[in-house]
């Protein structure tokens, strides 16, 4: 009986030291937690902050956390600035991105197919080629096919950073085919057995069934084209034809010191991007995740 | 006799024709649905490749034709170029520090998030936005943050001892400044894939460990981390081939790279000497050597990544 008793007070001590360590550990964990956050958040707030501030606040010792007055004519400066037109940018932007988009989703949906659901001659190698491809460090590609689209006539125009994309690219094809291949083989069975053909099967059945999918791989070429600045600086020339972010970059380049406008109107490149992030973001996680498969 | 043979031939080709055709439609539909991609293949992969070793070996300023001089581009390159070897010195600078760094922080932040705590969608939002800015509008923020003079980064190091640095106006400092900037912008994508490596360790094996006696670092350090090679191996290469291509953050700090990268070009890095070479020399011969040097460097440390991972990469848990 006695040593049971000690037995028990010991095993309570130990439940209790325990828990103390757990609830101490979840302070702990939520503190860093905390912490981390605040490094990543305070770069974001000094944008907005800054982007609120008369221009003499900009940089000050001690910091100005709160401006005063609180210039929200920054936003209506920034943007309708001669040097940052932002609706005509916005335009362009969206132009760029939805045309980048619809290209890749359609393009991909149908070269998947081939992949996952027809038989031909050829389909591995082809298959295999493609794989090998999207590990291919797009660097040695660039200045032969600027050098192309230049003899074309195209440079100047947003033809080179949209028309490759409407014949596919590796990475969405592979991931769709992925998806493809996950949806059961009788049901497109069934509809050919009645007599559909390849496009009404893709259409009809293939394309509502992938839809998650089809909504990652377009989420990340929209991103992509929003906040691409590299093509866009290699093929544009004329301002009035700038997307947003190199408008950015110009606009930057022509008010250097003005930080005060150039943080309003990074800040209006940026929000529509996070607005679009925090409506689609289970797509957006799943994606990201997605991309890491490949590997794992 | 004569009449015979038609007709035996031609019920052999009634026989066997379909069935070649059946196949041969067959291949032909799958070819149509291919053929934008096959067009892609040739045309914006295959033909530039080839092309690219052969411009590497002309002079060419697109207002001449190309002009043959054979290895010339790539022994100016290695010896009489000094900015290439500055450009490979700073890429690399680059490279070995942000990537391990980068990773690191990543996975630390994934481990953060792996943990059952209230509102943590929260916090993954919070560290992952960042990752979502433009890259201009970010770097431009990071300009304002990082100002030698009153930025807020500066003023936070004085506040706790540390000595103010020139961050981007110092050929010291401005590598570090980059990535200090990449650790805020480009850790978010590399965390999310540790996270779902993190979230594929069955449970059971790491309270397996814990049932052993195992502590909290030995779970990471002997079941965890094993596990969580696949995903580092991943996140290796793709920060590698990332960071090595790094143009954005460097043109815009470096402003643009028309005279100088960054104070004595220090942030000229191999994409905007590339950039430069091409697109404001017009020196197409050049920068396609330079390219094709950069792309054979990147595949052999892709293949030396892949070989190495024979030693530390573990699969046979992780695979269902």
């Amino acid at each position: 009986m006695g040593p049971s008793a000690s037995q028990t007070a010991v095993a309570a001590t130990l439940r209790r030291r325990q828990q103390t360590r757990r609830l101490a550990g979840g302070v702990m964990a939520h503190l860093l937690l905390i912490l981390v956050a605040t490094l990543f958040a305070v770069p974001f707030a000094w944008l907005i902050i800054t982007s609120l501030k008369p221009l003499n606040q900009v940089f000050t010792d001690p910091l100005v956390w709160i401006p005063d007055p609180i210039m929200w004519s920054n936003y209506a400066e920034a943007l309708t600035s001669p040097a940052f037109p932002f609706l005509r940018l916005l335009g362009n932007t969206l132009f760029y991105a939805v045309a980048a988009t619809a290209g890749t989703i359609i393009s991909g949906a149908i070269i998947a197919y081939a992949f996952a659901r027809m038989e031909f001659r050829g389909r591995d190698l082809l298959f295999g080629i493609t794989l090998a491809t999207m590990m291919l460090p797009g660097i040695v590609t660039l200045i032969p096919t600027y050098l192309l689209f230049r003899w074309l006539g195209w440079v100047g125009t947003y033809a080179p950073l949209i028309v490759p994309l409407w014949f596919g690219s590796a990475f969405n094809i592979f991931l769709l085919r992925q998806f493809m291949m996950t949806i059961p083989i009788d049901l497109t069975d069934a509809a050919k057995i009645d007599g559909a053909g390849d496009f009404t099967i893709l259409w009809r059945i293939m394309v509502p069934l992938i839809k998650p999918a089809l909504l990652v791989v377009g989420l990340f070429q929209f991103m992509a084209a929003w906040n691409d600045f590299f093509n866009p600086l290699i093929y544009l020339d004329e301002a009035a034809e700038y997307p947003l972010v190199l408008g950015l970059y110009a606009f930057r380049t022509r008010f250097g010191v003005q930080w005060h406008l150039i943080m309003a109107a990074s800040l209006a490149v940026t929000f529509p991007i996070i607005v679009l992030f925090f409506v689609a973001q289970r797509y957006f996680i799943e994606g990201v995740t997605l991309s890491g498969l490949k590997g794992a | 006799m004569e009449s015979a043979t038609p007709t035996s031939e031609q019920k052999q080709a009634g026989v066997r024709r379909p069935m070649i055709s059946k196949q041969l439609r067959k291949d032909l539909r799958a070819y149509l649905f291919l053929s934008p991609w096959i067009f892609s293949l040739l045309v914006f992969t295959a033909y530039p490749m080839l092309a690219s070793f052969y411009f590497s070996m002309t002079k060419y300023t697109v207002l001449n034709p190309p002009r043959w001089i054979g290895l010339d581009n790539f022994v100016t390159m290695f010896t009489s170029d000094p900015l290439y070897w500055r450009a490979v010195g700073n890429t690399t600078y680059y490279t070995l520090i942000s990537v391990p760094l980068g990773m690191l922080v990543a996975l630390v932040l994934a481990i953060l998030l792996n943990q059952r705590a209230s509102g943590i969608g929260v916090y993954r939002t919070i560290y992952y936005l960042p990752s979502l800015m433009p890259v201009v509008a970010s770097t431009l923020l990071w300009m304002v943050l990082l100002d030698p003079r009153l930025g807020l980064v500066n003023i936070g190091l004085q506040a706790i001892g540390l000595p103010r640095v020139g961050w981007l106006n110092s050929a010291d400092w401005s590598k570090p400044g980059l990535i200090l900037m990449s650790l805020w912008t480009g850790t978010g994508t590399a965390m999310l894939i540790f996270l779902a490596g993190l979230k594929d360790v069955p449970r059971s094996l790491t309270e397996a460990a814990m049932i052993d006696g195992a502590n909290g670092w030995q779970r990471f350090r002997h079941v965890t981390l094993p596990l969580l090679t696949p995903t580092i191996f991943f996140n290796l290469i793709m920060g590698i081939i990332a960071s090595f291509q790094v143009f954005g953050p460097a043109y815009v700090a470096g402003d643009g790279g028309a005279r100088q990268a960054g104070p004595l070009n220090s942030l000229l890095m191999y994409m905007l000497l590339i950039y430069r070479n091409a697109f404001r020399f017009f020196e197409m011969g050049y920068a396609s050597a330079l390219a094709l040097v950069m792309f054979i460097v990147l595949v052999l440390l892709t293949l030396v990544v892949v070989r190495s991972s024979d030693y530390w990469v573990h699969y046979e848990v992780g695979r269902r």
